[in-house]
C-alpha cells in the first residue's frame, strides 16, 4: 500500500471512530465534471456526407465536428476527446494523401489520444509511421508489441490527463490483426491478449498511478457471438475500467451498454457508429456532482 | 507496528462496505453517457473548411477528370455467367498485369480469376473518371499471380459449379450445362490439363482466402505484382479511348 493512502485512510478511518456514526460522515472533496468526447470508424470521413445521400444526407463532416467539440468545451472546460481507431481508409482522401489530412485536422480538434485500428495499418506499417509527424496526439496501445517493427517507441501503452485535479487514466487495446490485415503490411507486429493486458493496465493506472477514472479505447468490436475477444468479453472479464470506447463493429447504439465487470461494478461501453456520423458524449460526475446535460444514460459506478 | 498496518487497511475494508469507496480523492462517481447526431443543424467551423479547401480541390480535380468514355451502362446485375463489368475488370488484370509478371518471371499469366462480390459498382454510360475507379474497387486489393498445380484448378472448377456466380474471368473458356456441371474448361484453346502447372492471376484478398477460394491458399509459387486493382483500372483508362468491353461467351451456361 502506498503511504499516501494509508495516511489518509488511517485519518478517514479515525475520522469514523471520532465522530462514530455513517450520517455523520463528511468528505470536504469538491463536485467535479469531466466530458469525454468520443470518435471511431472516422474512416477519412473529412466531408459531411451530400444532402443526395440515400441514407446519412448532410450527416457528418470534420469542420461540423470542431463546431460541436468547442461548444461542449466552452461549456466544461475539463473536457477529453478520444479516437478508437480506423482513422484511416474509406475515402480517397486516403488514397491521395495517405492519411496526412486526418492527422492534421485530427489535431486541430484537438484530439487528446486514440488507439489503433486494423484499417489504419492499410498503408503498411511504414506509412503510419511516415503519417505520424501529423499528430499532435498520442496513440494509446497496450497489445500491439511494435519492438520489432518502425513503431517501436511511437505508441504507449497508457497515458495519465489531469483535469480539475482528476486523475484520468486512459490505455487502449487493439484486435488481433492476423487474417484481417495482410501480414506484408503489419509485418512484426505482435499481438498480445487483450484481456491480460487491460487487466494489467487497469490495475496499473487503478492501484500505481491513482488514477480516479479509467477509460479504455477499444478497437477489438462491440459483441461477437463466438469466442473471439470483444467490448462485453473485455468488462466483464476485468475490474477497475470505469468506461470503454469501442469502435472496429462500427455499431450505433440507441444509448451506451451497462455490463458489470467481475467485481460486479458497473462499466460504460458506448460507441458511435462511424463515419463521423455522430459524436459520443459520456459526462463523469464525482462526488456529488449534478447531472446537467439529461436524456443520456445515467448509472453509478 | 507491522500489525497495526496490516489492520488498519483491514478496518478500512470493512468500513467502506458499508459506506462508500475510498479511492484517494473521489467517494462516489455517475457515468452519463450519450450520442449526439453530427447533422445539419450545425454549420461547419470555417477555418477548418478553409483548412480542407485546397486537399479537397486536388482531389476532385483528379477524381473528376475524364479519362475515357463508355458507350452503354456496365452493370453486374446482367444476367448470365458472365457480365460486362466483370469482363472489364478481368481482362484489365490480364492486360495491365502480364507484362510486368511477364518481365520478372518470363512466364505468362494464363488466366484470372476475380470474384462477383468485388465488382462494387456499376458504370454508367458517358466519362469514365478516376472516381469511378474508386467507385469500382474501393478496396486496397494488389494483384498477385499465383502458379497453381492442374489440381488445384480443378479444384477452382469445382468451386465455379459451387458458386453459381458470375465470377469474373479474363484468359480461360468455361462451359456449364443447365444443372452449372462444367462440360469444357480451356486456356489458349486447350483443354485444362490436371498435370500440368497454370499461372493464375488474382487479388491478394482472394489469393488468402477470402470469398472461400482456398484453392489459392497455399499455390505452388506466389508472386506478387506490387500493383494495386484499382491502379490498373486507372492506368488502363488512362490508356483506351472508349471502353468496350461487353458480356460474351468466355463463361457460359446452357
Amino acid at each position: 500500500m502506498k503511504r499516501r493512502n494509508f495516511i489518509q485512510q488511517t485519518s478517514a478511518a479515525s475520522a469514523f471512530v471520532g465522530l462514530g456514526g455513517l450520517s455523520s460522515l463528511s468528505f470536504s472533496e469538491a463536485p467535479k465534471h469531466i466530458t469525454i468526447l468520443h470518435t471511431n470508424d472516422v474512416h477519412s470521413h473529412i466531408e459531411a456526407f451530400g444532402p443526395d445521400h440515400h441514407r446519412n444526407p448532410n450527416m457528418g463532416g470534420v469542420a461540423k465536428r470542431a463546431v460541436l467539440i468547442e461548444k461542449i468545451r466552452k461549456e466544461n472546460p475539463n473536457t477529453l476527446l478520444l479516437d478508437a481507431g480506423d482513422i484511416f481508409q474509406g475515402t480517397p482522401y486516403f488514397n491521395f494523401y495517405g492519411g496526412e489530412l486526418e492527422f492534421k485536422l485530427m489535431s486541430k480538434l484537438k484530439y487528446d489520444a486514440s488507439t489503433l485500428g486494423n484499417h489504419d495499418f492499410d498503408n503498411g506499417i511504414d506509412g503510419l509511421y511516415a503519417q505520424l509527424p501529423h499528430a499532435d496526439f498520442d496513440f494509446l496501445i497496450s497489445n500491439y508489441d511494435f519492438s520489432n517493427t518502425i513503431m517501436d517507441g511511437h505508441t504507449k501503452s497508457y497515458k495519465v490527463f489531469t483535469k480539475n485535479g482528476v486523475r484520468i487514466g486512459v490505455f487502449g487495446v487493439g484486435i488481433e490483426l492476423k487474417g484481417l490485415v495482410n501480414d506484408k503490411l503489419y509485418k512484426e507486429t505482435k499481438y498480445l491478449d487483450p484481456i491480460e493486458m487491460a487487466t494489467d493496465m487497469s490495475n496499473t493506472l487503478k492501484n500505481e498511478e491513482n488514477c480516479d477514472l479509467v477509460i479504455c479505447l477499444s478497437h477489438l468490436g462491440y459483441k461477437y457471438d463466438s469466442e473471439k475477444v470483444d467490448d462485453h468479453k473485455l468488462a466483464s472479464k476485468t475490474e477497475n475500467i470505469d468506461l470503454i470506447i469501442g469502435g472496429h463493429t462500427h455499431t450505433f447504439l440507441d444509448e451506451p451498454t451497462i455490463v458489470k465487470n467481475k467485481a460486479d461494478k458497473n462499466v460504460m461501453i458506448n460507441q458511435v457508429g462511424c463515419y463521423g456520423l455522430y459524436l459520443g458524449r459520456v459526462d463523469f460526475y464525482l462526488n456529488g456532482s449534478k447531472a446537467i446535460t439529461g436524456n443520456g444514460k445515467s448509472v453509478e459506478i | 507496528m507491522k500489525k497495526v498496518i496490516k489492520q488498519i487497511p483491514l478496518i478500512f475494508c470493512f468500513l467502506s462496505l458499508i459506506s462508500c469507496k475510498f479511492d484517494s480523492e473521489v467517494s462516489q462517481k455517475t457515468i452519463e453517457g450519450k450520442e449526439i447526431p453530427i447533422d445539419s443543424t450545425i454549420t461547419g467551423d470555417p477555418e477548418i473548411e478553409e483548412f480542407i479547401a485546397p486537399f479537397k480541390e486536388h482531389l476532385n480535380k483528379t477524381l473528376d477528370s475524364t479519362l475515357a468514355y463508355n458507350p452503354s451502362v456496365l452493370s453486374k446485375g446482367e444476367k448470365g455467367m458472365n457480365t460486362g463489368i466483370g469482363n472489364l475488370m478481368a481482362d484489365i488484370v490480364m492486360e495491365q498485369a502480364n507484362p510486368i509478371f511477364k518481365s520478372r518471371t518470363g512466364n505468362s499469366i494464363d488466366f484470372v480469376l476475380l470474384n462477383y462480390g468485388g465488382i462494387r459498382a456499376e458504370l454508367n454510360k458517358g466519362a469514365i473518371t478516376t472516381r469511378d475507379a474508386y467507385n469500382m474497387m474501393p478496396f486496397e486489393n494488389q494483384i498477385v499471380v499465383t502458379e497453381l498445380s492442374g489440381e488445384k484448378v480443378m479444384e477452382l472448377l469445382t468451386y465455379l459449379e459451387k458458386g453459381k456466380s458470375a465470377h469474373p474471368v479474363s484468359g480461360i473458356n468455361i462451359k456449364m450445362d443447365k444443372d452449372f456441371k462444367i462440360t469444357s474448361a480451356s486456356v489458349n484453346g486447350k483443354s485444362i490439363n490436371p498435370e500440368q502447372n497454370y499461372f493464375v492471376a488474382t487479388s491478394d484478398y482472394l489469393q488468402q482466402g477470402g470469398d472461400s477460394m482456398y484453392f489459392f491458399s497455399d499455390p505452388v509459387n506466389l508472386y506478387d505484382i506490387d500493383y494495386k486493382l484499382r491502379n490498373a483500372i486507372i492506368d488502363y483508362f488512362h490508356k483506351i479511348d472508349t471502353i468496350k468491353a461487353k458480356q460474351d461467351d468466355r463463361f457460359i451456361k446452357e
